[in-house]
């Protein structure tokens, strides 16, 4: 275990005497499967689950010689963005006492900062791979669609959802990236990536020279002004390092957080009717009928954020708000998509800050979920559009806060962002 | 008032579609944020509407079998089993 609670579970998982990771240690986010040791997603419905098979990444880790020291702690089923809402007790930012680690994979970041693994798988629904490398002062990479297999993910939102690496830098996080990707015959979403000819690692040769960059003038309005500040110096050593940047206009993403809570809230209350205590979760008892059993194991088994997103969900799915709510962020989520392809075609790639504030205090964000939300305004749009992220260091405010930089890719662009992403980290 | 505000009672119906139990400050807490909430999603209000890709459509393969978990597999997760099934509540 460590002092600021990284990992659920510390049971070691060896890997092949050889290949590309052997001799490394990636630790694993707890709603990814492994065979034979306890994956809980965070949540007191599955205290006690332990999958009988491997998720398709893990069975890559092992095949790759990784060894797996341990299971990480994280927001409950992958839905917060602090990683306070885990029903193990919340992650404390190992680099920023006081402060949360990032969520919701907050505890495969801290444990990479921390220096308790060499690297970390994450999963990221809207910024829960990029938010916590950002706030933990790692590197964290959210894959283009379909890249990586979601085989043995524990689902919360499977049009938005993609397992990533998290690595001290960004060469490493390429490395685990190599074993990752690649078709996958259990997840029919999964195809192979176009120019293939080079490996992602050797992406990350910092040469910036020449690459054109956009900046989105609306993911840069609301931001927290040391935040800004750290960005364009960020920016400006890209710059001396023969980039060139531009403004550009993404009308739609001031509506992107929105839709992908819609999107994501109503994904989550179809995909969470599984754990009704019979198949497996918390049983409620085998008292009363069938619905009041059914109420009464997913009462005792969810936190309040997994409720209060399932409810949402049916809300917004329901008959008379079905097209209110969930038919207009389709409709976001269409135009996001048009206005990166936009974008993409004047630039190379795209950056901003990858959150808006500097990591919050402990506590300071649960009592407000709506303040919560509108904390990932900047790292939404990219799973709406399926796009490619990196979240690179981008310096520290005066306060000794890490701020993250992202970087947005074309869709299987993922060299793009490595190699940009290599010139800082 | 906006015409998103919820009642104590919508929660109610709504956590009953979703068979989630909640307790009463719980209700309370829910309906004040959802409130809130939906307020925010109203700005989808404003969303012009957007050529979509072409609508979906399933693709259907013949069923075959394949190797997959054995029952005994299937069955270790859950709270009760009996003769090889999983064992719910009653249905009455």
């Amino acid at each position: 275990m460590t002092e600021y609670n990284g990992y659920i579970t510390t049971e070691t998982i060896e890997g092949a005497d050889d290949g590309p990771l052997a001799g490394r240690t990636v630790a694993v986010k707890d709603n990814i499967s492994t065979e034979g040791v306890q994956t809980t997603a965070g949540s007191a419905m599955l205290e006690g689950y332990v999958p009988p098979y491997d998720a398709t990444v893990v069975r890559r880790l092992k095949e790759a010689g990784a060894t797996v020291p341990g299971k990480t702690n994280m927001d409950e089923f992958g839905m917060g963005t602090t990683t306070e809402t885990s029903a193990y007790g919340a992650v404390e930012n190992p680099v920023a006492e006081g402060h949360v680690p990032g969520g919701s994979s907050g505890g495969s970041a801290a444990v990479v900062a921390a220096g308790d693994a060499d690297m970390a798988l994450g999963s990221d629904t809207g910024g829960s791979i990029r938010c916590p490398a950002a706030f933990c002062g790692v590197v964290g990479i959210k894959p283009t669609y379909g890249l990586v297999s979601r085989y043995g993910l524990i689902a919360y939102a499977n049009s938005l959802e993609q397992i990533g690496p998290i690595a001290p830098s960004v060469e490493e996080a390429a490395e685990l990236l190599e074993v990752l990707a690649g078709p996958d015959e259990h997840d029919a979403t999964t195809r192979e990536a176009p120019d293939a000819a080079e490996s992602y690692a050797d992406a990350a040769d910092g040469d910036v020279d020449g690459l054109s960059i956009g900046v989105p003038t609306e993911l840069l309005d609301g931001a927290d002004e040391a935040v800004v500040e750290t960005f364009w110096d960020a920016m400006d050593d890209l710059e001396a390092q023969g980039a060139s940047y531009h403004e550009v206009d993404l009308p739609s993403v001031e509506h992107a957080v929105e839709a992908y809570y819609v999107i994501a809230m109503s994904e989550a209350s179809s995909n969470l009717a599984r754990f009704d205590g019979v198949r497996y979760g918390q049983s409620g008892g085998f008292e009363g009928n069938w619905n009041e059993s059914f109420a009464n194991a997913r009462e005792e088994g969810f936190g309040e954020e997994v409720k209060r997103r399932i409810l949402l969900g049916t809300y917004a799915l329901s008959a008379g708000y079905h097209d209110k709510y969930y038919k207009k962020a389709q409709d976001a989520r269409a135009w996001v998509k048009q206005d990166f392809d936009e974008a993409l075609t004047d630039a190379d790639v795209l950056a901003s800050p990858t959150m808006p504030v500097p990591p919050m205090e402990r506590g300071e964000s649960l009592d407000d979920p709506l303040t919560m939300y509108l904390a990932d305004a900047n790292t939404t749009p990219v799973n709406l559009a399926n796009l490619p992220a990196i979240s690179v260091p981008a310096g520290e405010t005066d306060d000794g806060l890490p701020v993250g930089l992202q970087i947005v890719g074309p869709a299987f662009g993922e060299r793009a962002i490595i190699r940009a992403g290599s010139a800082l980290a | 008032m906006s015409d998103s505000a919820v009642d104590p009672e919508e929660v109610r119906h709504v956590a009953d579609l979703a068979r989630v139990d909640l307790g009463d400050e719980e209700v309370e807490r829910f309906t004040e944020q959802f409130g809130d909430i939906l307020d925010a999603f109203e700005a989808l209000d404003e969303v012009p509407e957007t050529d979509r890709e072409p609508e979906l459509a399933n693709v259907m393969r013949p069923d075959e079998v394949r190797e997959s978990l054995s029952q005994q597999d299937a069955l270790q997760n859950a709270p009760e089993s009996e003769e090889g099934q999983f064992k719910g509540p009653k249905v009455s």
